[in-house]
């Protein structure tokens, strides 16, 4: 008898390979190939969603399906973290289907056909729920790979830009160089085991520099999949150029596949036994510097999408500091500091697929209503798109860590598990513990400034372009994709306590160690990590609160009878204020750019053409510009160094027959000399 | 989790004498810095008049003012009055800190200023614009530095509930290394966050270099006494954290009639020793430009950051 949880996963992903399946055949029509595919995702992000809930409260459950290679039969299995994965993929792909329903008769509309989308949207769900159900190495890399794959064809969808060729080659060959890195992680535990199930690999006995090499091959492995710094330059170009729907999925459920791959692999194959202190120290270190130089980047930014898929490498860098906190206090015999910092990283892991989600579907609205991803022609879209308005608002006030939305229950758990810190012997610990806690306070900070900008330039204000000023509101598909994360985050902010011991189980199962009764929250009123003394947080009664107050000066001090009256803005005695005379994205973030100037390090071109006097001007320009700082200071140092090696090696090429003779005699001699010995 | 009604009642009491008495903190300095100035100056309770004077005016929005910008001076107002009412004032044992922790309490502020700043967008002024970029990026250096200050306390108090805190302070044998740095870092925040002089100044209208009154320029009526009654509220709350967390000798333990009534005359003593110190330094110095705010501002964040290094370091296995 088939566990119940494993066979709506297993349900979850014959439809999604149903829905993959069934789009070439009705290619010929879009309205139905459209509506088919979307609801189908829909049904499977469902199912996947029953399939973690279900799963989360159940014991492990395995199934072998004879499919694949003839020795080596397709093991699946749903436990606690493959669950609470499967409930993170389900909770946003079940808004991106209803959402596609309507941003794909755009698409159709723009394009004749969705074809490529049909067939490898489905796919790339099939391939993220496959990963995460796997239960050997050969059926995760397969899923894996068909994972990367599809999203590299949604990255090219508009393949006509030059532009986005450009970003799916590069999204191509990093996610490759990260597949390789991985399957060196595998190799490294396949060697120790002997077989390519996790049931072996988990029972193995690893050395310590065995450990130390897979742990080093799937930190570089994932964390390139996961965008972390210094690893994420594929990552803004590949989100902003996907389409809003894929690239929704792809920032807020692919990434996430990436911290699951990390986390089954050194929590659960590897095994907390092994952790040595730098491990944490690492991932502690690149989740502090994710963050920072991911929000930073981000407010630079005035391409929309550019600008969340920045805050994505923010986001995983959160995640990181909670889960390199965990592996900290897991290698230095404080279990339960770890769970708590496990919960904190998990809890963040499915806010920012809610409002990552959302904000890159506000973001797909946006486009579809004014036709543009740049926010500087934007503005005073909250007037022509009142309910998209609202949804990227929530989203805003979400992601940038305030109550009483999810966010900040998030952060909130971080921040206490940094503040937990037992006296380390380590020095470099202690001293890069509160480090991490301020740059994630700092990041924070920066977000809020980040998302003021955002909905301050694109909904608030004048239009700064026709397009803009002539902006229509998304159909309701759209609006109820992007109306049920907001009410996700919402829930999950205010009522952390009821969600808190559902996934707790968890890091049950990979630190042995609960929350247990003095932890536990006392009611579904107060969350309390450790004891009451230490730190509460009443989410529902701080909105209660909010209300109360509100609803009393509302009642006491708001002028009744009095009417508002409506006058012009005033303009200093201006004739005509034009809405180029606002605050543009870019002067927004002027002043960050100036305090943080080296780190940004803009290229400043200015030029003045003059006419025939110097004193005559005629043009002024100036233009600033500022790219990736990793990109250009160490991949394209890097390239450069490849460019010159292969010129090199080139000449070599260039000599006559004789040469290569030479080469083919000396190899020969080599090799005979190698099988001698 | 027991608590009894006395103290949600007293917890009541002071989360209105926050909010009753902060214009009277306004006029204190208004006051005092016109005597150090050798002007008479308005009378203290000059900003309740304008409070009220203000109630009763006419509200005036601009043309094209979204519902944001209508429930701005509300949601301000509510989120700094809720924040001012955990900070302990004159009872240690608050049952409203149980609700919101010392980093719930620095979200809600944040909270009110997401808000504001949005209100600033709103109309699609350049004033507003640069006052909401100014504001947004100064506080997003000094939150991170308040943050840090707080935390330093917490982690001598194992906690960072500011009840527990605020009884840690008081049970303090000697002044830790750690807790003055944090008390650095925390005055310069506070004076920062409340736009005073060195930052930014408080009585100026039109001026390039203003920042959080550049963003509420179009208010008026009703909405301007709600944003200026916040505003106030926000400075008792950074004076009594300070107090509380720092220097909380006299604080009741208990909540009986004596200790809280002297409770309540050492608190009120402190603010206003406080607000003379505030109206000496605004006397003494001038605003700094603009782009030295960050320098201010990062060496409050690398006090704090000392703080918390030195806590690790030298406090924590001692």
């Amino acid at each position: 008898m088939i566990d119940s949880a494993l066979f709506l996963a297993i349900c979850a992903m014959s439809t999604s390979l149903f829905a993959s399946l069934l789009s070439p055949c009705i290619g010929r029509f879009p309205a139905l190939q459209r509506l088919s595919v979307s609801l189908l995702l829909a049904v499977s992000g469902a199912l996947a969603m029953a399939a973690g809930l279900f799963g989360l409260n159940s014991s492990e459950a395995v199934i072998t399906l004879p499919i694949g290679l003839p020795w080596l039969p397709m093991h699946l299995h749903l436990d606690a973290l493959s669950a609470f994965f499967m409930l993170t993929i389900g909770v946003l792909l079940l808004p991106v289907g209803i959402y596609s329903v309507g941003y794909l008769k755009e698409i159709v509309a723009k394009n004749g056909s969705i074809q490529q989308m049909g067939l490898f949207l489905p796919l790339f769900a099939l391939g993220m729920q496959g990963v995460v159900l796997a239960d050997d190495a050969y059926t995760f890399m397969v899923f894996w790979e068909i994972m990367s794959l599809a999203s590299y064809f949604l990255v090219t969808f508009e393949h006509e830009d030059e532009a986005t060729r450009k970003a799916g080659f590069l999204y191509l060959l990093m996610a490759h160089l990260a597949g390789l890195l991985i399957l060196g992680a595998f190799s490294v535990l396949y060697a120790a085991a002997g077989d390519f199930s996790f049931v072996a690999m988990r029972n193995a006995e690893l050395s310590p520099g065995m450990a130390t090499a897979a742990f080093l091959l799937a930190a570089f492995g994932f964390g390139m999949k996961a965008g972390v710094v210094p690893l994420h330059v594929w990552l803004p170009d590949a989100h902003s150029a996907a389409p809003s729907n894929a690239s929704a999925l792809m920032s807020g459920i692919m990434l996430k596949v990436a911290i699951f791959g990390f986390i089954r692999l050194i929590w659960d194959l590897v095994g907390m036994h092994e952790f040595v202190w730098w491990w944490g120290a690492l991932v502690l270190a690149a989740g502090s510097s994710s963050a920072i130089t991911g929000i930073l980047m981000a407010l630079q930014q005035h391409d929309l999408k550019r600008l969340l898929a920045y805050s994505s490498v923010e986001n995983v860098g959160i995640i990181l500091i909670g889960l390199g906190l965990a592996m900290t206090f897991a290698a230095s015999g404080h279990p339960l500091i770890a769970v708590l910092g496990m919960i904190a990283a998990l809890y963040h892991t499915i806010n920012h697929a809610l409002f990552k989600g959302m904000l890159f579907m506000g973001a797909g609205a946006v486009m579809h209503a004014t036709g543009s991803r740049d926010m500087e022609s934007m503005g005073g879209l909250i007037h022509r798109m009142p309910v998209t308005a609202v949804f990227v608002l929530i989203a805003c006030i979400s992601i940038s860590g305030l109550p009483p939305f999810n966010g900040f229950v998030s952060e909130w758990l971080t921040f206490q598990t940094a503040l937990l810190t037992p006296h380390l012997e380590n020095t470099l610990l202690a001293a890069l513990i509160p480090f991490s806690a301020s740059m994630l306070a700092l990041a924070g900070a920066l977000a809020a400034v980040c998302f003021v900008k955002l909905f301050g330039i694109v909904f608030q204000g004048q239009a700064r372009s026709t397009a803009a000023a002539e902006a229509h509101e998304v159909d309701g598909w759209m609006k109820a994709g992007m109306a049920i994360p907001a009410l996700f985050c919402l829930l999950l902010g205010v009522l952390p306590t009821l969600f808190i011991p559902l996934i707790e189980s968890v890091p049950q199962m990979l630190i042995h160690t609960s929350l247990s009764g003095s932890v536990q929250p006392e009611n579904w009123l107060w969350l309390t990590p450790v004891n009451a003394d230490r730190a509460s947080y009443a989410a529902p009664m701080m909105l209660f609160g909010m209300l109360i107050f509100a609803a009393l000066i509302y009642w006491r001090l708001h002028g009744r009878g009095k009417r508002i009256l409506r006058g012009p803005v005033w303009s200093c005695g201006h004739a005509q204020l034009n809405p180029r005379m606002q605050y543009t994205s870019t002067s927004f973030s002027q002043p960050l750019k100036r305090i943080f100037s080296g780190a940004y390090l803009p290229e400043v071109h200015e030029g003045t053409r003059y006419g025939t006097h110097p004193l005559v001007v005629r043009t002024v320009v100036y233009a600033v510009y500022i790219g990736d700082l990793f990109y250009r200071r160490l991949y394209l140092p890097i390239g450069r160094i490849t460019q010159i090696i292969a010129d090199r090696v080139a000449h070599e090429h260039e000599r006559g027959m004789h040469a290569y003779l030479a080469y083919i005699f000396s190899t020969i001699l080599l090799l005979l000399l190698w099988v001698v010995q | 989790m027991s608590i009894s009604i006395t103290l949600w009642v007293l917890n009541l009491v002071q989360a209105a004498l926050m909010v009753l008495a902060a214009p009277l903190l306004a006029g204190i300095i208004q006051k005092c810095k016109a005597r150090l100035q050798n002007r008479r100056g308005a009378p203290i309770l000059q900003p309740y008049r304008n409070l009220l004077k203000l109630f009763r005016k006419e509200t005036l929005l601009a043309e094209n003012a979204s519902w944001i910008f209508r429930t701005t001076p509300y949601v301000l107002f509510t989120t700094t009055a809720l924040a001012a009412s955990v900070v302990p004032v004159f009872l240690v044992d608050l049952p409203s800190a149980l609700i919101a922790d010392v980093i719930a309490m620095a979200a809600l502020l944040a909270l009110a200023r997401f808000w504001l700043a949005l209100a600033g967008m709103d109309i699609g002024t350049a004033f507003g614009g640069m006052g909401a970029s100014r504001e947004m990026t100064f506080s997003a250096l000094a939150e991170p530095a308040m943050l840090m200050s707080m935390f330093v306390m917490s982690l001598g108090a194992h906690s960072t509930n500011l009840s527990t805190m605020v009884e840690h302070a008081l049970h303090l044998e000697h002044l830790l290394p750690s807790v003055a740095f944090a008390l650095a870092a925390l005055l310069m925040v506070a004076i920062a966050e409340n736009g005073r002089i060195p930052i930014d100044n408080p009585s100026t209208h039109l001026e390039l270099t203003m920042i959080h009154e550049a963003m509420i320029l179009e208010y008026s009526g009703r909405h301007l006494a709600l944003i200026e009654w916040a505003s106030q509220i926000k400075l008792l709350l950074f004076a009594t954290l300070i107090i509380s967390l720092f220097v909380p000798w006299g604080i009741a333990e208990s909540a009986e009639v004596w200790p809280v009534l002297t409770a309540l005359v050492f608190w009120f003593g402190k603010v206003v020793l406080l607000a003379v110190a505030l109206a000496v330094l605004e006397t003494g110095l001038v605003k700094v430009r603009l782009f030295q705010v960050p320098e201010y501002l990062s060496t409050a964040f690398v006090l704090a950051f000392l703080g918390m290094l030195v806590h690790y370091i030298l406090e924590v296995g001692a």
